[in-house]
Parts: structure tokens; C-alpha cells; sequence
């Protein structure tokens, strides 16, 4: 019994250390880079064959003052979180009302919509960004934000994601309820809408995330300086003279800030939301 | 109960309500994405140059014949698929693996999760950025190849050789990416029945032996879903190459989509750009609808 413990407690430590070890090698790389944003630039480099290059030496905040003078971050804040919040409020209405339709009303069509969604979710968005920037074009939408909020208004993995969502609610429910006298969208606002915080919570996250990351469409689009977003914001950033690691490194930390604030705040949602679009497919 | 009538009634609602629910998304979902997809296929069949709107005529198939003898459009395509083909398994191993550490209930495993998952935190384009600097060819100013003198080894020009440019993007997106992963592994793990390993260790089987016979075999659906979005993640490979090397050198950076940007939005050649689009399209719809059955095949 007592040669069971120990190497129980051997194989719990093995676990620890191996972790540890592996976890810290895995972060490296976003150690070093918090550490050089607080460092001078002189001694970003300046230890690099030893363990110190990961620890922040002389820190100050003199980059991030650095990156806020020369980047309009206020600005490139605003225009990011201005076109997140237009698509999300948006994204959330429309995609919900779909996917409950799609769930629990009998129409005709439905099958012909759901195998729509169903089909336009293999769709890569790269295949159709000629076409689709010659639309914006026509529309005059090009360097509004008409062009970064409105073609992706409608999601069809979110379309697909609430429909999962509805069917599990029980039709007795909604029977209930249009006994009592409540048409179909009442009921959708007072009854479906206020039990289905947690669907309305992983749509919102995954797609804020999705386009807060994005980098490629507002690139092609949003190609007046104070349109840009933030990915496009830190990439003109890094190309431009005088070129300071120290500040650039800073300017990668400060882009990453809303997306560690939304993830402390909406941790649970979002892993369940990767993890079950694993069950579900 | 007369459920006939208030049937009849609770239908017509519900038609009207379905189509006030489901036309809004419909429209959005057709005119931004399956009106520009049949666009693409459509002007693939054109001459269509974007300084010159008033000379766009029909010319056939002469874009894919073009396509098809563009050594450039075939070493875009290689050069995608030796990243999808590489990229892949190390990603979904590493994210197996990460998994597999932290499957376990212990005093601060989610530590360890949000540890390596935390690269996920970040943008494509901040990792691009903070690799390039990683990777810096000097080992005076590079972190890897610092280490690497320190171990003993030659330092090495990641990014600016043609033969190691690919792989150090390879490397780089199976670390930034493994997180994902190794969340969806970690719930299909959870769907594992714990008294299979019970029994199995009764039985005398091994660590190994039950990763094997148990772990696997359980994780059989999300693995195969796992590899499907993983590829065809791959294959959309844009950002990396764009941010690092330009595609760049020597075109070893190429990608397809990265050929489709610079044949449509930088040179303006937009029909025949449309039949690099459509290609990729048909590769990618070919990928992932042989992925599907393979899933719904055997579980």
C-alpha cells in the first residue's frame, strides 16, 4: 500500500513538472514578448543567449506611451470595436430568428433554406472576395463601414448553431404559451429569447473573436489610414520607420488586451463553444 | 380540444412569422455570399482586367487553359498543399498530446489549459509579427537561433531561405493553432466512459496499452472532425505568408490565395484571378464534402 502511494505521488509529480516544463517552452514566446514591450530598446537584444531575456528589466511603460503617440489607438480602437458592435447586434437578431424558424416553424422552403446554410458553410470566404469587393465597389461601400458590417451580418454557423440550440427546446413550451394567446414572435422575444442566454453568449464571443482577428477583408476594404482596424493598425505599424522592437512589441500587447479581457470575462462560453461545435459535427 | 382549427389558426401565424424569421438572413446570406460564388465562377469565363471595365468579353476556358500551364498557379498550389499536408498532423499530434496533459482533474490543471491555449489570445497577425523577430536570422537579435548557437548548432535563416521559409510558418501556426484543438479533444475526451479505463487497468493494461485501445478508438469522431476543419483551415493560408515573407523567397511562401490577391488586387488581372478562386473553391468543397461522408460513414 505504501509503494502504491509513492509512486502515485511519482506519477502526480512527473505530471506537475512535465507541465510545467511544457507549458512554460509552449508561452515562451509571449513571455518575451511582454518582457522586451517593458524593456528599453537597447536592452531588448541585449542578453539574448541567456534566461534574463525573458524577465523585464528597467521596466517602464515608455513603449506603450510610444505606441499611443505615434498610433491613433483611440481611433483604431473605436473603428474595431464601432464595426464588432454593429455586426454582433445584428448578427445576434437576425441569425437567431433564423435559426428558431428553422427549428420549430413549419414552412415551405425550409428544407431548401436549412440545406442552403447547411451548404454555405463550406464556402471560404477567399473564393468569393473578387466578386464581393467589385460589389462594394459598385455600392460605393469601399472605406465605409457598410462594406466590414454588412456582407457578414448573416452567419451560417451561427444561423446553424442557434437552429442546435431551439430544437432542444421543448415544443410543450411553446404550446403553452400560444394557448395563453401569444403569437409565434411574441413568444420568440418573451419566452425562447430570455432561457437562451448561453446560445446569445457563445455566438457573441466566437464571432467577436473571429472578428476581432480578422485581418484579411478589412485589408482589402479599409484602406483609408483612419478606417484601419486594429490588425491592420499593428501590421502598417510594424513596417513603419523608425522601427522600435520595444515599441512594436508593445503595440502586439496592447492589440491583445480586449481579447484577454473577453476571455476572462467570457472564458466558459467561448470554450464550450469550440468545444461542442467539435460533438456536434 | 378542437385541434383542428386552432391548428389551422397557429399554422397561418407561424407561415407568416417563418418568413418574417427566415427572408432577412436568406437575403444577406445570398446576396453576399451566393450571388459572389456563382460571380466567380462567372467572370472565371471572362477577360476582365480592372483598369479596363469597358473591355470585359467572354473568352471560355481561356483563363483555366492559361491557369493550367502557370508554373506559378502550380507552385502556389504545392506550396499549399505542403503546408496542409505537414500542418495537419502536427498540429492535431501536438493538440492530442496538450490534451492528454491536461485531461486530468488536478489542483491547477486550468492553468496549465489557459497556458496553452493562450497563444490563441493573439491574432495571426500579432504571431506573425512576434515571430519574425523570433526567427530573426541573427543570433544576436533572434530568441531561436540564440538558442540554437547556445546548443551548439548552426544558426538558421528561417525566413529568408527558400527551404526552411515554408517549415518555420509550419511550425509556428501548429504552436498558435494547437489550443483550439486541443479544446474540442479535450471534450470528446470527457465522452469517453471512465469505467473503461477501470477495466481495462484491472485487466492489467497499460498507460500505453489503454491510449491505445480505449483513447483513440473513443476519440474516432473527433479526430475526424478535428482533421477536416484543420485542413481546410490549412488550405486558406493567407496571413502568415503575407505578414512574413510576401510570399517570398523565391515564391516558397506562395499560397493559392495569396496567388489570387496578387493576380486580382495587384495586378488587376481580375477574370483570370476569378478561375484561381474557382479552382481553390472546387478543391476546398471536394476536401471538405469527402471529409463529411468519411464521418458519417463510420461514426
Amino acid at each position: 500500500m505504501k509503494g502504491l502511494k509513492a509512486a502515485n505521488f511519482m506519477t502526480k509529480f512527473l505530471f506537475y513538472a512535465g507541465n510545467v516544463i511544457i507549458g512554460l517552452i509552449f508561452v515562451s514566446p509571449l513571455i518575451w514578448m511582454i518582457s522586451a514591450s517593458l524593456k528599453p530598446e537597447a536592452l531588448i537584444f541585449a542578453n539574448m543567449n541567456s534566461i534574463t531575456t525573458f524577465i523585464p528589466v528597467q521596466a517602464s511603460l515608455d513603449n506603450f506611451a510610444e505606441v499611443f503617440s505615434r498610433l491613433n489607438m483611440v481611433q483604431v480602437f473605436k473603428n474595431t470595436f464601432v464595426y464588432i458592435a454593429l455586426i454582433l447586434v445584428f448578427d445576434l437578431l437576425l441569425n437567431s430568428i433564423c435559426g428558431y424558424a428553422l427549428a420549430k416553424f413549419d414552412f415551405r422552403g425550409k428544407e431548401l433554406m436549412l440545406n442552403f446554410v447547411v451548404a454555405l458553410m463550406v464556402l471560404p470566404m477567399e473564393a468569393i472576395m473578387l466578386p464581393l469587393y467589385i460589389e462594394m465597389s459598385q455600392l460605393g461601400w469601399v472605406n465605409t463601414l457598410a462594406a466590414l458590417v454588412i456582407p457578414f451580418v448573416a452567419n451560417c454557423f451561427s444561423i446553424y448553431m442557434f437552429r442546435q440550440f431551439f430544437c432542444d427546446i421543448p415544443d410543450e413550451l411553446l404550446e403553452a404559451a400560444s394557448i395563453d394567446g401569444s403569437g409565434p414572435i411574441r413568444t420568440f422575444f418573451t419566452i425562447v429569447m430570455p432561457i437562451s442566454k448561453t446560445v446569445y453568449a457563445t455566438v457573441f464571443i466566437l464571432d467577436f473573436v473571429a472578428h476581432w482577428n480578422d485581418f484579411m477583408w478589412p485589408f482589402l476594404v479599409m484602406t483609408g489610414e483612419t478606417k484601419r482596424t486594429i490588425q491592420l493598425a499593428i501590421q502598417v505599424f510594424f513596417g513603419t520607420q523608425p522601427v522600435h522592437y520595444s515599441a512594436i512589441m508593445a503595440a502586439l500587447v496592447v492589440s491583445a488586451i480586449p481579447m484577454l479581457i473577453m476571455f476572462i470575462f467570457m472564458q466558459k462560453y467561448y470554450i464550450e463553444g469550440i468545444a461542442s461545435s467539435g460533438i456536434k459535427g | 380540444m378542437s385541434k383542428t382549427a386552432k391548428a389551422a389558426g397557429k399554422k397561418k401565424h407561424e407561415h407568416v412569422a417563418a418568413y418574417v424569421f427566415t427572408l432577412p438572413g436568406m437575403f444577406l446570406l445570398l446576396a453576399f455570399l451566393g450571388v459572389p460564388i456563382l460571380y466567380t465562377a462567372g467572370y472565371s469565363l471572362f477577360r476582365y482586367q480592372i483598369v479596363r471595365p469597358d473591355d470585359i468579353v467572354f473568352i471560355g476556358l481561356q483563363n483555366y487553359l492559361k491557369l493550367f500551364a502557370d508554373a506559378k498557379f502550380w507552385l502556389a498550389l504545392k506550396n499549399t498543399v505542403y503546408f496542409t499536408v505537414l500542418v495537419v498532423p502536427a498540429q492535431c499530434v501536438l493538440a492530442l498530446a496538450l490534451a492528454m496533459l491536461v485531461s486530468s482533474k488536478f489542483r491547477g490543471v486550468s492553468i496549465f489549459r489557459t497556458m496553452y491555449f493562450s497563444p490563441q489570445l493573439t491574432s495571426m497577425v500579432v504571431i506573425s509579427i512576434l515571430w519574425i523577430v523570433l526567427y530573426n536570422a541573427n543570433p544576436n537579435t533572434g530568441l531561436i537561433n540564440s538558442l540554437l548557437v547556445n546548443l551548439g548548432l548552426e544558426p538558421i535563416n528561417f525566413l529568408t531561405n527558400e527551404k526552411t521559409a515554408m517549415n518555420s510558418i509550419i511550425f509556428m501556426s501548429a504552436w498558435q493553432g494547437a489550443g483550439y484543438q486541443m479544446m474540442i479533444f479535450l471534450a470528446g475526451l470527457q465522452g469517453i466512459p471512465r469505467d473503461q479505463y477501470e477495466a481495462a487497468s484491472v485487466d492489467g493494461a497499460n498507460k500505453v496499452q489503454q491510449f491505445l485501445y480505449i483513447t483513440l478508438p473513443g476519440l474516432r469522431g473527433t479526430i475526424k472532425y478535428i482533421v477536416m476543419i484543420t485542413m481546410i483551415q490549412a488550405m486558406k493560408l493567407f496571413t502568415q505568408p503575407y505578414v512574413m515573407t510576401q510570399g517570398g523567397p523565391k515564391d516558397s511562401t506562395r499560397t493559392l490565395v495569396y496567388y489570387i490577391y496578387t493576380q486580382g488586387f495587384q495586378q488587376g488581372n481580375f477574370g483570370y484571378a476569378c478561375s484561381i478562386a474557382t479552382v481553390f473553391f472546387l478543391i476546398v468543397v471536394i476536401m471538405s464534402l469527402s471529409m463529411k461522408r468519411l464521418i458519417a460513414d463510420n461514426g
